[in-house]
């Protein structure tokens, strides 16, 4: 039952493994949901006025803050998203002055997050947005290691219910109908925030990059990154120096693991046949072992039997001997008394 | 350990026997340990540890999860030394190091609770909402597997001690099966474990971020395991002395040779390993660095090291280096774990932003520790573990030469 259950599970995993690499090793890469939905964050645009903070905390019935959104001595400091927080503007200073960008959930269209859960509490909607489930969730934290952009937040303070905390592009709302677009693009009052489908984000940016000569670095950040995400940045400065990596490459999160779960379903086929094949030539050899010393000792057996034998016919041989020799020597002495008794009567008489 | 001394009237000794040394460390620390889970659950994660939003695991991975697995590794090397390879005078090691492996498992999954979030979830992923896409899945599946494997390979201790002939036959005729399952599964989460860092190649320094995590942490593990044998073996040998019988007192110096032997080859194999991995992904260059101190420290004093001391002192039959030489493979296994899960882990933060443990954190570590070696010597001080029952001796007959044509099963050669 439970050898059967754990072999199920096993095949749907080499099912997983299996067509994923398929999916993957076709000439078609996924390059998202067609008309799912995304953000486009113009750097030159956001003028760090932390609105978009309060709409987030708004719409979300987040905590107040310790120090109010309009207090922007709070940008002195570097933040991060946390468990009250699910977006935060950072100022960075460059050589074109002070820079501000805001931080959330990229939104991968091949989420790391979701590619870790071991209860599947994560899902990537049509829509766009990478959503968690609390229901399922068991706390481990997988995600926030695996998550690229340090993004999942996790109520370390909570002892029965912790959750995991992050920016669910307003999801819940806009498909409840509650909002038209997320809280926190709602809220911008420079249209440094622009919500739209991810492809005429896209040409958005490209047409800035157009209108705008030298205003922008000619790449949009999340077009490709970890395989690209439905959030988008532009800027006018690296994106290293706003604080977005730009080390991470353009592979999916999910394909740095696909490999190492693709061997699984061969060690649970190979293993047993190769361990089983050990065993019998290992059962082999002690049974020849045991066979040699057999004939062996049935061998010694024999040659000490016969060894025996031959003394034994020897001994019997010397024995038969002297019993004839003592024989003939008491006839003998018989004989020659009877003889001597013979002559001396013939003497007397 | 406990009742060494010579009891002048029952009354007193019984008084005596509770105040040792031992016992009033032990004590100590779990009666921490329990004020320490009261506070773990009542004040949450962030009341005992000093986790965070940036580094998400902190020792209760590094060394509960991924230690303490890798270091329960003696039970499935030893179990396929003695029953798959047919290495059948490594015999007398096979019930401590299944008995290790199996409270070490316990303990992991037992520290777990203390570590995620919603403990009486853990059953989820296996029973309610799989997530497959994930190598922490496939981790959780082979562990609580492997649980039970470990479990029903250490009953025939239990069943002995208790009498029950009968189902004590039944599971020693499993041995077979349950090793090579046990094989399959060890294989698959020793590696897993490596795994579980492939998918954030951005915050895991490149000395030690490999597309090979998973087979080092596998072939690490079988060296962790040898290793534990031999280290455990000694201290076993010193402290519970009086439970050990004729055959396995006669076998524990060849078991040591053996292991050693064996710990040396797979020493060697993984610093050739590891080496590859540094020209496969070309980081020679980062050995000049900070991180390369610590990585070659890793590699020639806890890997090439030992390798060395245990080629020598099997060599030299000489039992005292080769204990040397298991300890440093234990603390090699330790640093290594800590290298990729903690001080090379998240490498890109600043140094203020970093993880260093709290010392209640280090506490409960400690006290599960101490949780796992009572009920060691609970079981070891009880039943058939270093010594064989004397219903069930099994261990000669195998010289004699009818005795393998009246056995009833091939597996049924003792356990």
């Amino acid at each position: 039952m439970q050898r059967r259950q754990f072999l199920g599970l096993l095949g749907a995993t080499a099912a997983t493994a299996v067509l994923g690499k398929a999916a993957q090793a076709g000439p078609k890469h996924f390059t998202g949901y067609p008309d799912s939905f995304g953000v486009l964050f113009d750097a030159t645009r956001c003028i760090g006025c932390r609105r978009c903070e309060a709409g987030c905390n708004r719409v979300n019935h987040l905590p107040a803050p310790p120090r109010p959104f309009d207090d922007l001595s709070v940008l002195d400091t570097r933040r991060r998203t946390d468990a009250r927080t699910f977006t935060v503007v950072n100022r960075y200073p460059t050589a074109r002055g002070p820079v501000y960008r805001k931080n959330q959930c990229q939104h991968c269209l091949e989420p790391a997050c979701a590619s870790s859960c071991f209860v599947a509490a994560y899902a990537k909607t049509p829509q766009g947005a990478v959503i968690w489930d609390e229901k399922v969730c068991v706390g481990c934290r997988y995600c926030m290691i695996a998550c690229p952009f340090d993004i999942p937040t996790f109520e370390y303070a909570n002892p029965w219910s912790p959750k995991i905390m992050k920016c669910h592009l307003c999801h819940p709302h806009l498909t409840a109908g509650k909002l038209r677009v997320p809280g926190c693009v709602g809220a911008c009052p420079t249209e440094a925030l622009v919500y739209g489908r991810r492809a005429d984000l896209i040409r958005e940016a490209r047409q800035r990059f157009h209108l705008f000569p030298g205003r922008y670095l000619d790449h949009i950040y999340g077009e490709h990154e970890m395989g690209g995400t439905n959030w988008l940045y532009i800027s006018g400065v690296p994106f290293s120096q706003i604080g977005l990596r730009e080390d991470l490459g353009v592979t999916p999160a999910p394909e740095f693991t696909s490999g190492a779960l693709a061997a699984v379903p061969i060690i649970a086929a190979a293993w047993p046949a190769l361990l089983l094949g050990i065993y019998a030539i290992s059962q082999a050899k002690d049974k020849a072992a045991r066979q040699e010393k057999r004939e062996a000792l049935t061998e010694a057996l024999a040659r000490a039997q016969a060894k025996c034998e031959a003394e034994l016919a020897k001994v019997k041989a010397k024995a038969e001997a002297d019993k004839k020799a003592a024989i003939e020597r008491e006839v003998k002495k018989a004989l020659e008394e009877a003889a001597k008794a013979q002559a001396a009567k013939e003497e007397g008489e | 350990m406990s009742g060494e001394h010579a009891p002048s009237t029952p009354v007193a000794a019984d008084k005596a026997s509770l105040l040792t040394p031992f016992n009033i460390v032990t004590g100590l620390i779990v009666f921490v340990g329990l004020i320490l889970t009261l506070l773990r659950f009542t004040k949450g994660l962030a009341g005992v540890t000093n986790l965070s939003d940036n580094n998400p695991w902190g020792i209760w991975i590094s060394f509960d999860l991924l230690c303490g697995v890798a270091l329960a590794a003696g039970g499935y090397t030893t179990s396929a030394a003695c029953y798959v390879f047919g290495l059948k005078r490594y015999h007398s090691a096979v019930r401590p190091a299944i008995l290790t492996a199996f409270l070490g498992y316990a303990l992991v999954v037992f520290a777990l609770h203390y570590d995620v979030g919603r403990p009486w979830r853990l059953p989820y992923p296996i029973f309610y909402s799989p997530g497959p896409t994930s190598v922490l899945f496939e981790v959780g599946l082979c562990v609580f597997l492997y649980l039970n494997v470990l479990f029903l390979e250490w009953t025939p201790s239990a069943l002995e001690w208790l009498g029950l002939k009968k189902w004590r036959n039944v599971m020693v005729k499993m041995t077979l099966a349950l090793t090579i399952f046990g094989v399959v599964l060890s294989t698959m989460h020793q590696s897993s474990l490596g795994a579980l860092f492939l998918i954030a190649p951005s915050k895991l320094h490149p000395l030690w971020y490999s597309s090979y995590l998973p087979v080092f942490f596998f072939i690490s593990s079988i060296a962790a395991g040898l290793s534990m044998v031999i280290f455990e073996g000694t201290l076993s040998h010193r402290y519970l002395h009086d439970k050990m019988d004729e055959h396995y007192l006669s076998a524990h110096d060849q078991v040591h040779l053996g292991f050693g032997r064996g710990a040396a080859v797979v020493l060697v194999i993984y610093f050739f390993l590891k080496l590859v991995g540094l020209a496969l992904d070309n980081t020679w260059h980062y050995l000049l660095t900070g991180y390369g101190a610590m990585y070659s420290l890793e590699l020639l004093g806890f890997v090439a090291l030992p390798a060395l001391l245990y080629a020598v002192g099997v060599r030299e039959k000489n039992l005292k280096i080769i204990r040397w030489a298991a300890v440093l493979t234990v603390l090699g296994i330790v640093l290594n774990r800590f290298n990729v899960s903690w001080f090379a882990f998240n490498w890109q933060l600043p140094a203020a932003e970093r993880y260093f443990p709290s010392w209640m954190e280090v506490a409960v570590s400690i006290y599960i520790v101490t949780v796992g070696l009572l009920l060691f010597r609970f079981i070891a001080t009880r039943m058939p573990i270093f010594h064989e029952h004397p219903d069930f001796k099994e261990a000669e007959p195998e010289e004699e030469p009818h005795a393998h044509e009246t056995r009833p099963h091939p597996q049924s050669f003792g356990h």
